[in-house]
């Protein structure tokens, strides 16, 4: 038998969006209409990107200013090897530029052939993208520059025809999952259609699925124990309500049930049966499906129900 | 040396909607904060550090808010703090904000809580894919509902009770001008014929998804001694926690909840919560944790709970008003909806509760709880200052 534990990659990913507000929006949508936006702060300093609250004295900022799109870097990183996540696909530097007429510096990205051709003090002017949206990738790229600096700062009211006012930001993780070995032992017994838990060695509790370890007395659990595969169920609800991406026909039966042996119900889905004959009580046995990893769903056994009292310490 | 007592002297929250799309994430923070700071006539330059709470990341997709938060919230220069315990952190929030307080660390301290429902999804950050796990659930409800079943048998519960609660919270919500809903047309007919999601919870038995925050000033004696209004004087407060999941578990009557509730009482010197609390604020996300909580909370033997919903005792000219807020059936912006249940128990013994005050509520008892009945948040104020 193998011992290796099971793993499997876990993605997380969801499109958030978000309402800009009044700075975030005057500024993104700036830059849809190649129009840098910054903000005046309580100090008469000019930021950009622009910040709803003063970094310093917290008051509201709302003065909105446009700067030039040519600047100066202000510090910088190489980056060798870019990734298919980066705005540019080739090597590239990190920058950090103070725009003219700007007194802090934005984050972008400087297209030049080498490392040896960016230092503290370059000049850079704004390359815009060919499509803009009203995102900060709307600034394809800085390039070097060595004309005459853009025009002066100049109040803006931040008003566009069309405002963006909400944007979708796509969001992933990639993980790679692990169930750990008392998991991985369990999963496994499932493939070969048993179940089986871990029994505490103090308060004697069989888990099921095991943790590897018993949660109340804090002690490891080794003492693998097959359980059910009958047991009862000990309370339920019928879901009405078709959820995203659970590929699961409404109305189902979501059910604990304390598999005969174990110390605690575990959760499942009952079928073979109307949903609204459904009881606490009743007795049920696993139904499993080739192919399938776990018992597909429980059906009635048949037998008389469990009397309440066999079963309350477990709901 | 006794503990600093801690006043409650600015309240602050946000009109809660559906969705807010015309501010950012900052801009709801702050309007819940400014609020709070102008209730005690306080400005930023006044506070010492700020404590902040939200539901998980995972809801919103922005990891660690509070980092970018600093700037709205006046912290630049000042310890800021993130507290996370799911849907009890509203509660969790304020009480380590309180606990600085009592601890003599800080003089004076911004609290707040947010969520903006509409730029997350709660269902699908409750119900991620993991590897090897047969996908079944289908939200929070799905994970209520069989609790809420096993309630009604263990204490045979006449099966209307959920709809009374849902019905007088509602009701409740209408005195309230900054809550969710605002169900002028609701009858109880209509709670009792609203379409079963979760059997046997029904629509108008779930709380909504809101946009919202909430804000209060927390100090000790002397800020109290300069505070406009009358303050809300914290006379206990505690957390617990427990797992989710666990051989012997009371998923109906947590003991968690339990032990925090006694600990908090023994703290303010309670003996007999029913007779000596004024007005309670508790977490009641599904109409149904009424009852439960009450018996959880002492305020009921167990299977009693429903008996004093159904007498109409925790109605608002009850004997014992529960939610007079309307609840978090009546507003939900997770992340807050702890401390909208702390802020609502101040409000009360401060007597700023307008509409929805309870005449001569002297000792309420602010209630929050979070993940699979895991994290328990109480704390009970007066409008006494604690006699130590």
């Amino acid at each position: 038998m193998t011992t290796e534990t099971l793993s499997a990659p876990l993605v997380v990913e969801f499109p958030f969006t978000r309402s800009l507000g009044p700075v975030q929006s005057a500024f993104l949508t700036g830059l849809r209409e190649r129009t840098v936006l910054g903000v005046r702060a309580t100090d008469g300093t000019v930021l950009v990107p622009p910040v709803e609250y003063d970094p310093a004295t917290a008051e509201e900022l709302r003065e909105l200013v446009q700067v030039a799109e040519t600047g100066t870097v202000t510090t910088w990183a190489w980056n060798p090897h870019p990734t298919g996540k980066h705005p540019l696909d080739r090597p590239f530097a990190w920058v950090l530029v103070r725009l003219d007429g700007a007194d802090s510096s934005l984050l972008h990205v400087l297209d030049v052939p080498s490392a040896e051709a960016v230092s503290t003090g370059t000049r850079v002017r704004i390359r815009w993208a060919a499509e803009r949206t009203g995102a900060i990738t709307d600034i394809a790229c800085f390039e070097p520059y060595d004309g005459a600096p853009g025009d002066a700062p100049r109040d803006h009211s931040g008003d566009f025809a069309d405002a963006v006012t909400l944007v979708t930001l796509p969001a992933r993780l990639d993980y790679t999952y692990s169930p750990g070995r008392a998991q991985t032992a369990h999963l496994r017994a499932l493939g070969e259609r048993r179940i089986v838990g871990e029994r505490c060695p103090e308060c004697r509790k069989v888990y099921v699925p095991p943790r590897g370890a018993c949660p109340t007395c804090g002690v490891p659990t080794g003492e693998r124990v097959e359980v059910g595969p009958k047991g009862t169920v000990t309370t339920y609800c019928v879901v009405n309500i078709k959820a995203k991406g659970l590929d699961i026909e409404v109305p189902y039966v979501y059910a604990h049930i304390a598999l005969d042996g174990a110390g605690l119900a575990l959760h499942g889905r009952l079928a073979g049966i109307p949903y609204d004959q459904v009881r606490m009580g009743m007795r049920v046995e696993p139904v499993w499906k080739e192919g399938q990893r776990w018992p597909d769903h429980y059906r009635p056994t048949g037998e008389p129900d469990a009397d309440y009292d066999t079963y309350k310490e477990l709901v | 040396m006794s503990k600093e007592p801690v006043a409650v002297v600015g309240i602050g929250q946000t009109r809660h909607v559906a969705a807010r799309k015309d501010v950012s994430i900052a801009g709801l923070v702050r309007e819940a904060a400014l609020r709070a700071l102008e209730d005690a006539q306080l400005t930023w330059a006044d506070i010492d550090a700020v404590v902040i709470g939200k539901a998980p990341d995972f809801f919103e997709g922005v990891m660690m808010p509070e980092l970018y938060l600093a700037d709205a919230l006046g912290a630049v220069g000042k310890p800021m703090l993130r507290v996370h315990t799911a849907g009890s952190v509203g509660g969790s929030t304020a009480l380590v904000a309180a606990n600085l307080i009592a601890a003599r660390v800080h003089g004076t301290v911004l609290t707040l809580a947010f969520e903006k429902q509409s730029e997350s999804n709660a269902m699908w950050g409750l119900s991620l894919p993991v590897p090897f796990q047969q996908p079944l659930l289908a939200g929070a409800g799905g994970f209520f509902a069989p609790h809420v079943r096993a309630y009604i048998r263990r204490t045979g519960a006449p099966d209307t009770i959920g709809s009374l609660v849902a019905y007088k919270d509602r009701r409740n919500a209408l005195k309230n001008p900054y809550a969710h809903l605002h169900e002028h047309d609701l009858t109880l007919e209509k709670v009792q014929a609203s379409p079963m999601l979760w059997d046997p919870v029904r629509y108008s038995e779930t709380c909504p998804s809101s946009d919202g925050a909430c804000a209060m000033v927390l100090t000790g004696r002397a800020g109290a001694d300069r505070a406009p209004h009358p303050p809300a004087w914290v006379h206990g407060g505690a957390m617990r926690s427990e797992p989710t999941l666990f051989a012997g578990k009371d998923a109906v009557s947590p003991r968690a909840g339990r032990d925090c509730a006694a600990d908090v009482y023994r703290q303010a010197g309670i003996t007999d919560p029913r007779r000596e609390i004024d007005v309670v604020e508790m977490y009641v996300p599904f109409s149904w944790y009424e009852p439960m909580w009450l018996e959880n909370l002492g305020f009921a033997e167990e299977g009693g709970g429903w008996k004093l919903t159904e007498s109409g005792v925790t109605e608002l000219d009850g004997d014992l008003p529960v939610n007079p807020s309307g609840g978090v059936l009546s507003t939900n912006p997770i992340g807050a909806s702890g401390m909208l249940r702390f802020a609502e128990a101040a409000l009360q013994v401060r007597g700023q509760a307008g509409e929805h005050q309870v005449a001569g509520a002297r000792r309420a008892l602010g209630h929050a709880y979070g993940g699979g009945s895991q994290f328990f948040a109480m704390w009970l104020v007066g409008a006494e200052p604690p006699a130590t």
